[in-house]
């Protein structure tokens, strides 16, 4: 018989996470197997080839492209500086000449005969990765990158903005229902990492802005408030290289809702510890969640868990869930029953459905579509 | 050896999509070809399977197991017949694939609106994903092109531009702007990326010098543009399908055992479904689109008066993009399909969940009817640039007359027209597992707009992939699982163009059929369902200033298909007009009622 498996997001106390750390091409690796390293120490670096200023030297001389070559005022592969004279025309009977200036700096990487065209190659530019988490370096990945080792604190949220951001953890919410509200953020919370409550208000994201807190993590946020923060409405999600002056992290999803307990049990737990946070979401394949990464101060065993990825686990009764769709949107409990046979549902849509045992006491049907699982 | 087509009488054929692999059997019963099984089983291109094969192998298993016939050999390959009566195995094995993205290409034209066009019009065809279109007049400046082509990572390039015989020099611009910016194949640094060039035939040694350089491998082929007037862009796709089983395909995982195992070359499976909507419209001389709309992207298809076009609205579809779809259509235009209340700013909160959390379904009544006014509008806007795409050639000298310079087009004009178009075949979740298949009548119908006659037909199990492959090895096959099996018919709509006015008439009409006859004044703003059965005779009188087809005012008397649904009769005129307001609901409601819609 065929496995109900469903996705979940991990939230954990304790667990091996290995940071796969890559360039974006080939390069230099700075650490080696079994080097110990700080979150924010580089791993890895490259130079990625500089940007291309194409000239149109035959229109601007007024020759013939098959001329261009033979105006340079220096050899194709010489370094030219911004505005320094590039080419210059013969003129008539050696008067008149016209003489052109480099649009941009860098080494002159052709001349085209075909079409008068000079390329200038800009200054390279360097590129490098962090280590993300402190640890340990378990694995050099070639030229590409390196593999980081630790046990951490790991929650992933649901959605997020924002690229990577470090710091200690502070509390703005003391508890998961709680709304994150602009009074809650104070001076002290520049650079932290902020846990809130439930949804964050605009209020407080532009609070913490102005405060300078590196990131907020919470369980929800009005899609209202983050077209505002942005400028444009969402259309996919495909986040991270946001540059709104902070990353943000949801736990749950969209709307007033509160952190899950256990979550916001765990982050508080770690108030003044050291953190790494990701925003960067991607769903389509090779989903890619954000994560709140807390390394833990003393080494032991846990499972392996590659950062980045989901995970899945197979439902059973008993099993914890959360529903992720209206009518109940948001809501906890655990698997009461797996009827086997699909069942029809409100839409008039035949599914395959479970029971769920909601906190409050109440049992509902929901399509197995519809919950995940809260994974550890 | 790939057996002749009068000894081909059973079939397996997989489509290796990204998330499942569909694989469904072919008999030949009683000299009729059928499809007689079908299976599924997760692909298993990504880690930690990285082989694809494994995961065709568990769906071909569950085929075995469905059908009783042994179909796959102890090491997982697929099991050949041995004679014509073996009662095991199969004589063909076909797949295409969309694994793994698909096909994305970047394609390059000198002018926009003739080249450029020419040159995506060829990759779409071929069931690629055009990331982007490079041309000389796109507005863009030359290092912003440059920086466009670096930030790329597509798995071929095919540069177009100039007519044979005429300026080389634009062309080869292009060219130097692409080579130096080094665009980084998606499968690492390892990879030659693949330039197709199907430009001006003079261009060619200049563009071979620009390209001499590492790090590419140039294919040249004739000019897909090599007159203004003329398009060719057969070399050129069969170009991009070669080099997408040698180079993108080689590169994905399994795919070389894969390519090994196949009597037919491995196609993508947009490019199957085109060669199958082609095949079909050819066949029955008639003029046909086609719609399948996924979680991330919506692809159409149309083929009137034999020309074939193909586009891909990337970011229209119903879980990943669904909030690309409000964002583009405005939460207005999707709330005037909804006749329930609803809270906007609820809505919103909820369209952003299900981005996040695509796999989820709907499972109240009300959020059943937003998503399909969602569905609504993605079809919409896909269908808006479609026809936008879907173009005679531009560029192309025309006489004019003085009345044509006031109306004349910027560009070309559409292919696509409502009026002509026979046959509107829908697939894609949405509009396949809608739970009621009136539902399913009534989204094509809002969104497409059909005209005049369209029959509406829906390709429930994605099924058409499958059929384009097995066209290339026994087309005769193809074709009748096709009208058998493949598609579902939903019925067909009649809709009089014209502007229509509530509790004005705008047609009058009868129809008979096994069974029943029946016959009114249809009025404006309303729609009305006849339950017909398989097939009617009807005769429709529209009134002055509405068109069935025949011109304006011209009665129309003529046999229409049925289905599951019936006949559908729609006097809200053309082009649509919804109100807004309290209006518009009151209207949509009674249109939801008079379709049957939704249960009482």
């Amino acid at each position: 018989m065929a496995k109900a498996y469903t996705p979940g997001l991990t939230v954990s106390a304790r667990v091996r996470y290995r940071a796969r750390r890559l360039l974006p091409l080939t390069g230099r690796i700075t650490v080696k197997v079994g080097d110990r390293v700080a979150a924010t120490d580089v791993v890895a670096q490259t130079d990625l080839e500089g940007d291309i200023t194409p000239m149109k030297m035959s229109n601007l001389l007024s020759c013939a492209p098959r001329d261009v070559p033979g105006l340079l005022l220096k050899p194709v592969g010489s370094a030219i500086a911004k505005d320094e004279p590039i080419a210059q025309s013969k003129g008539i009977f050696g008067m008149m000449k016209v003489t052109v200036k480099a649009s941009a700096a860098g080494t002159i990487e052709s001349a085209s005969e075909s079409t008068g065209m000079v390329m200038i190659r800009g200054a390279a530019q360097p590129v490098q990765v962090r280590a993300f988490t402190s640890g340990r370096v378990v694995e050099v990945l070639g030229s590409e990158g390196a593999v980081i080792e630790n046990d951490v604190a790991l929650v992933q949220g649901i959605f997020g903005i924002g690229g990577e951001a470090y710091g200690p953890i502070a509390v703005g919410c003391a508890r998961p229902d709680e709304r994150l509200e602009a009074s809650s953020i104070r001076s002290e919370h520049a650079g932290c990492i902020l846990i809130g409550g439930a949804r964050m208000t605009i209020e407080a994201i532009r609070r913490a802005i102005e405060v300078g807190v590196a990131a907020i993590v919470s369980g929800g946020i009005d899609d209202a408030d983050l077209k505002a923060l942005l400028g444009h409405d969402l259309g996919v999600a495909i986040t991270g290289s946001e540059k709104v002056g902070i990353t943000l992290v949801v736990t749950e999803g969209f709307g007033d809702i509160a952190m899950a307990a256990r979550t916001h049990d765990l982050l508080t737990s770690h108030i003044g510890h050291t953190a790494s946070v990701n925003g960067a979401t991607q769903i389509r394949a090779g989903v890619m969640r954000p994560e709140i990464v807390v390394p833990l101060a003393d080494e032991a065993t846990g499972d392996a868990h590659a950062g980045g990825g989901a995970t899945a686990g197979e439902l059973s009764i008993g099993t914890p869930v959360r529903v992720i769709r209206d009518p109940w949107f948001g809501a906890l409990g655990t698997v009461a029953s797996l009827p086997e046979q699909p069942a029809v549902l409100g839409s008039g849509s035949k599914a395959r459905v479970l029971e769920v045992a909601l906190a409050d006491g109440q049992r509902v049907t929901v399509p197995r579509a519809n919950v995940e699982l809260i994974a550890e | 050896m790939r057996k002749a087509p009068s000894r081909i009488k059973v079939v397996v054929a997989t489509d290796c999509g990204s998330t499942t692999t569909k694989a469904i059997l072919i008999e030949c019963v009683d000299g009729v070809y059928r499809q007689t099984h079908r299976a599924e089983a997760p692909t298993t291109v990504e880690a930690p399977f990285a082989d694809v094969t494994l995961g065709v192998t568990n769906a071909v298993t569950e085929l075995q197991e469905l059908s009783g016939r042994r179909l796959v050999n102890d090491d997982g390959t697929i099991l050949r017949r041995t004679s014509d009566d073996a009662a095991d195995g199969c004589d063909a094995y076909i797949s295409t694939s969309s694994a793994g993205g698909g096909l994305q290409m970047m394609v390059a034209g000198v002018v926009k609106e003739m080249t450029a066009e020419s040159a995506k019009r060829a990759a779409l065809g071929a069931g690629a994903i055009v990331m982007d279109t490079i041309a000389s007049n796109d507005r863009r400046r030359p290092h912003e092109q440059v920086q466009r082509i670096r930030e790329l990572r597509p798995d071929m390039v095919l540069i177009s531009g100039g007519t044979d015989g005429g300026d080389t020099k634009k062309v080869t611009e292009l060219a130097e702007l692409i080579a130096p910016a080094k665009p980084r194949p998606r499968f690492g640094g390892e990879y030659s990326l693949p330039i197709i060039f199907a430009g001006n035939r003079d261009a060619r040694p200049a563009i071979e010098r620009t390209f001499a350089a590492g790090g590419f491998d140039l294919k040249v082929v004739d000019n897909l543009r090599p007159t203004l007037e003329r398009e060719n862009l057969g070399p050129a796709r069969e170009t991009i399908h070669d080099v997408f089983l040698e180079h993108v395909m080689a590169h994905a995982p399994g795919y070389d055992r894969l390519i090994a195992w196949a009597d037919a070359p491995i196609m993508p499976t947009p490019g199957a479904v085109g060669d199958i909507l082609q095949a079909i419209a050819k066949g029955r001389g008639i003029n046909v689109v086609g719609v399948d709309i996924g979680g991330a992207t919506t692809d159409v298809f149309s083929v009137f008066d034999g020309s074939f076009n193909r586009t891909v609205s990337a970011n229209l579809g119903m879980s990943y993009s669904i909030s690309n779809v409000c964002a583009e259509a405005g939460m207005d235009s999707v709330l005037r399909w909804v006749h329930l209340d609803m809270d906007e700013r609820e809505l919103r909160n909820r369209v952003k969940n299900k981005m996040i959390r695509p796999t989820t379904i709907p499972q109240t009544h009300e959020a059943l009817v937003f998503e399909q006014a969602v569905s609504r509008e993605a079809l919409r806007l896909a269908y808006v640039q479609h026809k936008a795409f879907a173009t005679e050639l531009k560029g192309v000298q025309q006489q004019r007359t003085v009345g044509d310079a006031f109306s004349q087009q910027e560009g070309g004009r559409s292919l696509v027209s409502g009026m002509k178009l026979d046959l509107l075949v829908a697939s894609g979740g949405v509009l396949s597992h809608a739970p009621r298949m009136e539902q399913t009548a009534s989204m094509l119908i809002d969104a497409f707009e059909p005209e005049g006659f369209t029959e509406l037909a829906k390709d429930s199990i994605f099924m058409m992939p499958h059929l384009g492959v097995l066209a290339t090895v026994h087309e005769r096959a193809a074709m009748e699982v096709f009208e058998r099996d493949c598609l579902v018919m939903l019925g067909t709509c009649i809709a009089p163009a014209g502007t229509a006015v509530a509790g004005k008439p705008v047609m009058r009409w009868s129809a008979r059929w096994e069974g029943g006859s029946a016959e009114g004044t249809l009025m404006g703003q309303e729609m009305k369902l006849l339950r017909i059965g398989a097939r009617a005779n009807v005769e429709v009188m529209p009134e002055r200033g509405f068109d069935v087809g025949a011109g304006p005012g011209v009665a129309v008397k003529r046999e229409v298909r049925g289905g599951s649904v019936g006949l559908i009769l729609d006097g809200r005129g053309r082009p649509l007009a919804v109100p807004s307001g309290a209006e518009g609901r009151r209207l949509v409601a009674s249109w939801a009622k008079a379709l049957e819609l939704h249960p009482d």
